[in-house]
């Protein structure tokens, strides 16, 4: 069985999925990746099913111990990965040695990184998911973020490991995360509870990340949103990305961990593909929010999916046929160099 | 309740069916009979719902079923709700030990509304409790219908741990605590059924919709039970919940 040793967990790292979903009903929370997109393209990089379990890593990563050869890919916010003592690329297939061990300098951008395993991590499946849910404790490893001396069994590959490598993602489908974000939105369900100002207040003025900002939802600060007649409903469901405004005026913005229910006004929902930028987001950064129409929307989300379609295709069509490898004296300097042929 | 439904927009993979504006058990088993409807009709897409108190959240994936396409199969069941077949509720019994180490606050209750115990308990056990939905916490039932002579406002200072199974009042609500929490219910007993084991078939005992009814049984009967559970072998008892001829 092959498996990984964590010699430091990081700030919070944790086993997640692309979620626990079919239980909303009886009031367990969804959980999974904050960056969807991250997570996917991740495990596309190491041969995985794209909802396979992945490490999210949150500001500060881990020290990890590989205790055999394997493939892995990390994505999202850039932590600066290092293995042993050489800096190694984002958004890359990369193939691991045993005994290798990999580490994080700071993080350069973003907020949350993901690192896929090729075989994925092996955990059991708790009510159709591997994702924890810390208050839960259930899911992951033990139902809880990662610690000192964990031991995580990984999967047996799909691919032959010398087959995955090489797969990168081509730089323009790289997410570049900066500190003013531009976030679109669906209005609704509750709309109909702000006066035409607060509307007006809250897709023209700009908010703020506070610190209060987890992986169950990000509180903002900014202009007053003004309701009719308050910030409270009867409780209803709570969607992904859904931006609660409750009686104090200030959005609150519902993600992974979000609550199933809840009783205060939704003034409107951040589109599923810009979630990203939510998840990478970290305090002080300024969100804007602009209107489009659910239809808008869906076709933004198709235009993604095509997008990582199109980014599959393109890296297992680079797969690595023949390796050389060449002395090379230039000037009086030595070089190795290492030729790579790809398909 | 409205006249006509409302279907509200909840970004582009949710929409909201809302049916009043209100807490009533008429509108809530609108939410059970579409939530059941909708079950049936098996629509390509939809990934879950979630209903509460007077609304039913419909979670779809918009690359399988697009938002007028989803909207126009809602509203033609809705059309046809009159003409599908909807079983009724089930009742389950809550086999609940009451006063002494499993509801140190009975005697509060008692004293709040110049009962006696037995009083107390005779009025907790006498209704069917409607599940109006559940959330909170996984598993917890927000329930409708507690007789006002037994309401008792929280406790001054919550407490920081409630064990799992104890039920509970606050204001003029009755409600069982899934998991250990803290909490500021008065606590009136304590039932060994689990409303939430994450490692069972069905991981959570209740659902919205259903009703529960409280049963008192001796501390006897509830070691007896416990062991059952544990050893997965108790028998739930339920029925089917008597409706009214409107």
């Amino acid at each position: 069985m092959n498996q990984i040793k964590i010699l430091n967990h990081g700030l919070l790292t944790l086993v997640q999925d692309g979620g626990r979903y079919g239980y909303q009903q009886f009031g367990v929370p969804v959980s999974g990746v904050m960056d969807s997109f991250a997570h996917r393209i991740a495990n596309i990089l190491v041969g995985n099913d794209e909802n396979e379990a992945v490490l999210e890593m949150t500001i500060v990563g881990p020290h990890i111990e590989f205790e055999n050869d394997c493939v892995i890919a990390i994505t999202g916010g850039d932590l600066l990965p290092i293995v042993n003592e050489a800096p190694i690329p984002m958004w890359e297939s990369i193939y691991i040695k045993e005994g290798d061990r990999l580490s994080f300098r700071y993080m350069k951008s973003g907020c949350r990184s993901y690192i896929a395993f090729s075989g994925g991590i092996d955990v059991e499946v708790v009510m159709r998911s591997k994702s924890t849910y810390i208050k839960g404790k259930i899911g992951g490893h033990e139902g809880r973020p990662l610690k000192i001396g964990d031991v995580l069994k990984i999967g047996k590959p799909k691919e032959n490991l010398h087959k995955l490598k090489g797969r990168i993602v081509p730089p323009k489908y790289i997410p570049k995360f900066t500190n003013t974000i531009d976030v679109r939105i669906v209005l609704g369900p509750q709309n109909e509870y702000f006066t035409e100002k607060g509307i007006k207040t809250f897709l023209s003025s700009p908010y703020a990340v506070t610190n209060e900002c987890d992986r169950m939802g990000f509180r903002l600060e900014g202009e007053t949103i003004e309701h009719v007649s308050g910030g409270d409903i009867i409780s209803d469901g709570i969607a992904l990305g859904a931006i609660q405004i409750p009686g104090h005026g200030k959005p609150i913005i519902m993600m992974a961990d979000r609550q199933a229910t809840g009783g205060y006004t939704k003034i409107g929902n951040v589109i599923r593909s810009d979630l990203y930028k939510i998840a990478q987001a970290k305090p002080g950064d300024q969100i804007r929010f602009s209107e489009i129409s659910v239809k808008e929307a869906q076709q933004i989300l198709k235009e993604v999916e095509a997008k990582i379609i199109a980014i599959k295709q393109e890296c297992v069509a680079r797969e690595i046929v023949s390796t050389k490898q060449f002395h090379l004296k230039i000037n009086g300097k030595s070089y190795e160099v290492k030729v790579e042929e790809v398909k | 309740m409205y006249e006509e439904m409302k279907y509200l927009t909840a970004g582009e993979q949710a929409i909201v069916i809302e049916f009043g504006n209100e807490i009533s058990e008429a509108i809530n088993s609108k939410v059970r009979a579409m939530m059941i409807a909708i079950d049936k009709k098996n629509i390509d897409g939809i990934v879950e719902m979630t209903p509460t108190y007077r609304s039913l959240m419909v979670h779809y994936n918009p690359l399988k079923i697009d938002y007028d396409s989803i909207l126009k199969q809602l509203k033609d069941l809705e059309n046809q709700l009159d003409y599908i077949e909807i079983p009724r509720p089930t009742v389950i019994e809550i086999p609940t030990a009451y006063g002494n180490e499993f509801g140190p606050d009975i005697e509060n209750v008692a004293k709040h509304n110049g009962l006696t115990v037995e009083e107390v308990i005779k009025i907790h056990t006498a209704k069917e409790y409607l599940i109006y939905m559940l959330g909170f916490t996984p598993g917890f039932p927000y329930l409708g219908g507690m007789d006002e002579k037994i309401a008792t406002p929280r406790l001054k200072t919550p407490r920081t741990k409630i064990s799992g199974g104890s039920v509970g009042i606050a204001g003029s609500q009755t409600g069982i605590y899934p998991i250990d929490s803290p909490g500021g219910w008065q606590l009136i007993g304590k039932t060994p059924l689990k409303l939430y084991d994450a490692y069972r078939d069905t991981p959570i005992l209740l659902q919205a919709g259903n009703y529960i009814k409280f049963v008192a049984i001796e501390e006897k009967e509830y070691v007896k039970i416990e062991e059952a559970i544990k050893n997965n072998h108790y028998k739930y008892n339920t029925y089917p919940k008597e409706m009214e001829v409107k």
